[in-house]
C-alpha cells in the first residue's frame, strides 16, 4: 500500500492480503486441494468446452438417442445432437447465474447484517425480523412461486436466488459483526467521530472476511443446485439452450438406451457441489484456526 | 513450614517442541519443588512457563510435542502413564488452577456438583464426598451451607470464583498444585486473600505449589523458591530471598526493577491553569448507578491518577471525559468552554484536543490496517489532509519511541507492548493536550509496563495532561501529581499524591494501600 490508503481501496487492499493469508491457511488442508481440483476441473470444462466442442449445440448429427455413431463420442440425445457438444456447451450458463446469484445475495446480505450489528437497537429489530420473514419461505417453493407467476427469465432466476439468500447471509455477518464491533477500535474510531459509514466499511466489513468468504463457497453451492433444479424442473433456461439441467430432463427416457446423456451433466454437477464444498470446509476450517500448528 | 523435606515433584531437563515448525517452546527445564513449598514460575508472555505447568498435569496443548526429560510426581514418572492412569492421576496427584475462574467453573453446574465432580473419588460413600466438600470449602474462607452449595458460579464475586476454583483443586488432596497467574484478573483486595488462602493451604496439605506469574511483586511475597524463564529457557533459580536480593542473570535484574515501588515522598507540584474541570457527574448504565457527584479537576501538564477496585466506575468516569459513554449527566469544561457529554457533539476540535488510549492493545487496534494507516486515520478526520503524511507518521511513531519502519506493520506483526505504544502514537498525532489512559498497563507485561509509564511520563514533561486510570496503586505513586480514590462510585479521597500516600485519611484508600503487595528485594523479602 502506497500513498493515500485510507478510504474503501485500503480496506481492499488490506482484505486482499488477509484473505491471501486465510487461502494460504485453507490450502494445508488436503480438503481444499481436492476441492480446487474437482472444481477447477468442472470450470475448465465449462469455460474452454465451447471453443473445443465438435459440433454447434443445436446440430442434428444421429437419431434420437443412438449410440455408437460415427464423428461423436457419446452418441446423439434426444433430439439426435451431440451429447458431447451439448454438454460441452451446457456448464458455463449454469455457472455463470449461480456465480451471478450467489455474489449479489452476499453482497446484499453483508450490507443488511453489517447495518443490523452496528446499529443495532430498533434498526437491528425491524431489519431482523424482515429477515425471519423472508427465512419462512422455503428456497425452492418460492423460486418456483415467482417462476410460475412472472415466467422463467434469466434475471429472474438471477434475483429470485440471490433474495433467498440474503437474510441468510445477513444473519451470519450480523453475528460475526456484533462480535466486531464490540473491540476497541471500533470504539476508537467513534471517540475521533468518524461517520457510521466509514466505521462500517473501514473498521468492520474488512474484519469479517472470514465469514463472508466461507458464506460465499457456502451459497456457491447452493446456487448451482438451485439452478440445476429449476432446470430440470424447466423454470430455468428455456429449450433449445443447451443447459445441464435442462439435459437431464430432456434425456431421462432415454436413459436406459443412452445413459450418457443424463450421466455427463450429472457427474458435473456433483462433482462441482462437491468441490465447491470442499473448499468451502477448507476455508472455514483456516478461519476458526482448527489444526493449526505452531509457526515460526 | 511443615518438617517433611519430600520432594514431590522433580522435572529433568524438560524439552517441549511446536509442530510443524519444530520450534523450541521450552528447553531443558529442571525443577524440584518439596511438599508444603511454593515455587514461583516467573517470565514474560511467550516465555514457556503456561507451557511447563501444563506438562506437570501431563497434558500439551495442541500442535506441541514433549520431546525429552522426565517430570516425576510423588515419585512416578508421567511418561509411564497411558490415558487411565493421568486421568487418576489428575485432580489427586496433580491438580491446576486456571488463570480465569469465570471460564474454569460449568455455569450450568451448582457448586454442589461442581466439587463433587472435582473429587471424582469413588471409594467415597454420597455423604462422606459431601463432608469433604464442606470442609474443603470452609478452608477457602467460603460458607459451607446448602443455600452457597446451591448457586451457580455467576452468582459469586470474582473472588469467590477464584476461592471456588482452589477449593475445587484441593477437595482431592492433591501432591502438587499447579497455579496459571490465579489472580491476574483480580483487584489488590481479593489478590490478597487468594494469596492468603493458596499460602494457608499448601501448608495445611503439604501439596508441593508451582506459582505461574509475571508479577514480581506477588512471587516476592508468596513463594519459598522463583524460577525465572525466559524464551523458554531456565535462566534463574534459586530460593526467593536469594534471587530478589542477587539475581545473577541480566533478565531478572530487568524484571526486579520493573516493579513499581510505592513512594511516599512525591513532592507537591505547582498546578498549572485547569484543562478539565468535572463538577457534579453521575452516570450509569440504564437504571444502574455507577457514578455520582463526582468533582474532579486536572491541570494542564499534570497527570491525575483515578485508582479503584473493578466495578469502582473508573474506567466508565474515563469514558464518559472521552465522549464514549452515554446517560451521563453532569458539567465538563474543558480549557474554560463547556464540553458536550456526548461525543458526537463535540466540535473536531475538542475532540482533538482529548484522545484516548484503550486497556486491551490487542483489541485496540483494526488488524486490517498498517500502522502508518492506524496513525494516519484519525489524524485525516481531525486535523486534516497532511501535507507530507511521512512525516505526520514518523513524528508520532519517534514520540511512542517506535522506529519509522514500524509503519509498515500490521498490528499481528508486533508485540503487546509495541501494540500499545502504537495505540498512544495514534493518539498523541493530532496533538492533544489531554490523554486518557485506562489500565493501559494492566494487560501488558511487568516489564513492559514499567516502559510504557516512562513513556507517558516524558509526554507529560511535553506538557500534555493525563487522566490515568489504573488499579495499581503502586504504580500510581510514580506517574501522577493528584490522585482520585473511587469506590462504589464516589469519589472518597482526592488529594496530591504525596499527601495520599503517606497520610491517607478514608479507610478505604487504607485499606487498598495495605494490600498492595509490598515490594522490597533490597531487603531480601522472603515469604516465610
Amino acid at each position: 500500500m502506497s500513498a493515500p490508503p485510507i478510504e474503501a481501496p485500503a480496506a481492499g487492499a488490506a482484505r486482499g492480503r488477509r484473505g491471501g493469508g486465510l487461502f494460504r491457511a485453507a490450502w494445508r488442508h488436503g480438503r481444499t486441494k481436492v476441492g480446487v481440483v474437482l472444481t477447477g476441473l468442472v470450470v475448465l470444462v465449462a469455460v474452454i468446452g465451447p471453443f473445443i466442442a465438435p459440433y454447434t449445440p443445436t446440430e442434428f448429427v444421429a437419431r434420437p438417442f443412438e449410440t455408437g455413431v460415427d464423428g461423436t463420442v457419446f452418441g446423439g440425445d434426444n433430439r439426435g445432437r451431440d451429447v458431447l457438444t451439448r454438454f460441452l456447451w451446457g456448464g458455463w450458463t449454469l455457472l455463470l447465474l449461480a456465480v451471478a446469484s450467489a455474489g449479489l445475495g452476499v453482497l446484499a446480505g453483508t450490507v443488511v447484517g453489517v447495518v443490523a450489528g452496528y446499529l443495532r437497537g430498533w434498526a437491528d429489530e425491524a431489519i431482523m425480523r424482515v429477515n425471519d420473514m423472508l427465512l419462512a419461505f422455503p428456497q425452492l417453493i418460492a423460486a418456483l412461486l415467482v417462476m410460475s407467476i412472472i415466467g422463467p427469465k434469466t434475471w429472474l432466476i438471477v434475483a429470485v436466488i440471490a433474495v433467498s439468500h440474503m437474510p441468510r447471509v445477513a444473519r451470519v455477518i450480523r453475528e460475526a459483526t456484533r462480535s466486531v464491533v464490540e473491540q476497541d477500535y471500533v470504539k476508537a474510531a467513534e471517540a475521533i467521530g468518524l461517520p457510521r459509514w466509514r466505521i462500517m466499511a473501514v473498521e468492520i466489513l474488512p474484519n469479517v472476511t472470514g465469514p463472508l468468504l466461507v458464506e460465499l463457497g457456502l451459497r456457491l453451492t447452493y446456487s448451482i443446485g438451485v439452478v440445476a433444479v429449476l432446470g430440470f424442473l424447466g423454470m430455468g433456461l428455456q429449450p433449445p439452450t443447451a443447459d445441464w439441467g435442462l439435459m437431464i430432463n430432456e434425456n431421462r427416457q432415454g436413459m436406459v438406451v443412452q445413459p450418457w446423456a443424463v450421466l455427463l451433466p450429472v457427474t458435473a454437477i456433483a462433482t462441482l457441489t462437491i468441490g465447491a464444498n470442499l473448499i468451502t470446509d477448507g476455508l472455514s476450517r483456516a478461519a476458526v484456526g482448527i489444526d493449526r500448528g505452531v509457526g515460526k | 513450614m511443615t518438617e517433611t523435606t519430600e520432594t514431590v515433584l522433580a522435572v529433568e531437563g524438560l524439552t517441549v517442541i511446536g509442530r510443524p515448525s519444530d520450534v523450541t517452546i521450552v528447553g531443558d527445564v529442571s525443577l524440584t519443588v518439596r511438599r508444603g513449598e511454593i515455587l514461583g514460575l516467573v517470565g514474560e508472555s511467550g516465555s514457556g512457563k503456561t507451557t511447563v505447568g501444563l506438562a506437570l498435569l501431563a497434558h500439551r496443548k495442541r500442535a506441541t510435542e514433549i520431546t525429552g526429560g522426565r517430570v516425576e510426581v510423588a515419585g512416578q514418572d508421567l511418561a509411564s502413564l497411558d490415558g487411565r492412569g493421568v486421568r487418576a492421576l489428575r485432580g489427586r496427584a496433580v491438580a491446576y488452577i486456571p488463570q480465569s475462574p469465570a471460564s474454569a467453573l460449568n455455569p450450568a453446574l451448582r457448586l454442589r456438583v461442581q466439587l463433587g465432580e472435582a473429587l471424582h473419588d469413588g471409594s467415597l460413600s454420597p455423604a462422606q464426598a459431601d463432608a469433604r466438600v464442606r470442609e474443603v470449602l470452609r478452608e477457602v474462607a467460603l460458607p459451607d451451607d446448602d443455600t452457597f452449595l446451591k448457586r451457580y458460579p455467576h452468582q459469586l464475586s470474582g473472588g469467590q470464583q477464584q476461592r471456588v476454583a482452589i477449593a475445587m483443586a484441593f477437595v482431592g488432596r492433591p501432591d502438587v498444585i499447579v497455579m496459571d497467574e490465579p489472580t491476574t484478573g483480580l483487584d489488590v483486595t481479593t489478590q490478597k486473600h487468594v494469596l492468603e488462602t493458596v499460602r494457608r493451604m499448601t501448608r495445611e496439605y503439604g501439596t508441593a505449589g508451582i506459582y505461574i506469574s509475571h508479577d514480581m511483586a506477588v512471587v516476592a511475597e508468596l513463594a519459598d523458591a522463583v524460577a525465572v524463564m525466559y524464551r523458554g529457557e531456565l535462566v534463574e533459580h534459586g530460593p526467593t530471598g536469594d534471587v530478589l536480593s542477587a539475581p545473577e542473570h541480566e533478565y531478572t535484574r530487568a524484571l526486579l526493577a520493573a516493579v513499581p515501588r510505592m513512594r511516599t515522598d512525591a513532592p507537591e507540584a505547582e498546578r498549572g491553569d485547569e484543562l478539565l474541570r468535572v463538577s457534579g457527574l453521575a452516570a450509569g448504565y440504564g437504571r444502574t448507578r455507577v457514578l455520582e457527584d463526582i468533582d474532579l479537576s486536572v491541570a494542564r501538564g499534570e497527570c491525575t491518577a483515578l485508582v479503584g477496585e473493578s466495578g469502582s466506575g473508573k474506567t466508565t468516569l474515563s469514558r464518559t471525559v472521552a465522549g464514549l459513554h452515554r446517560g451521563a449527566v453532569g458539567e465538563v469544561l474543558f480549557d474554560g468552554a463547556p464540553l458536550p457529554l456526548h461525543g458526537r457533539r463535540r466540535t473536531a476540535e475538542q475532540r482533538r484536543r482529548i484522545q484516548y488510549v484503550f486497556q486491551n492493545p490487542y483489541e485496540a487496534l483494526n488488524p486490517r490496517k498498517r500502522v502508518r494507516d492506524l496513525i494516519l486515520g484519525p489524524y485525516r478526520h481531525l486535523v486534516g489532509r497532511p501535507a507530507d503524511p511521512d512525516l505526520v507518521v514518523g513524528r508520532a511513531l519517534e514520540r511512542a519511541a517506535l522506529p519509522a519502519s514500524y509503519a509498515d506493520r500490521f498490528p499481528e506483526q508486533l508485540s503487546g507492548g509495541e501494540r500499545q505504544r502504537v495505540c498512544i502514537a495514534r493518539a498523541v498525532a493530532t496533538g492533544p493536550d489531554l490523554l486518557v489512559c485506562d489500565e493501559v498497563t494492566s494487560a501488558l507485561d511487568v516489564s513492559v509496563q514499567a516502559e510504557i509509564v516512562a513513556l507517558l511520563r516524558g509526554l507529560q514533561d511535553e506538557g500534555m495532561a493525563l487522566l490515568f486510570v489504573t488499579h495499581n496503586i503502586a504504580l500510581v505513586s510514580n506517574i501522577a501529581q493528584r490522585v482520585a480514590v473511587l469506590e462504589r462510585g464516589r469519589i472518597v479521597e482526592y488529594g496530591p499524591v504525596g499527601r495520599v500516600m503517606s497520610d491517607p485519611r478514608h479507610e478505604y484508600t487504607r485499606a487498598l494501600l495495605a494490600d498492595t503487595p509490598d515490594f522490597a528485594p533490597e531487603a531480601g523479602a522472603a515469604a516465610e
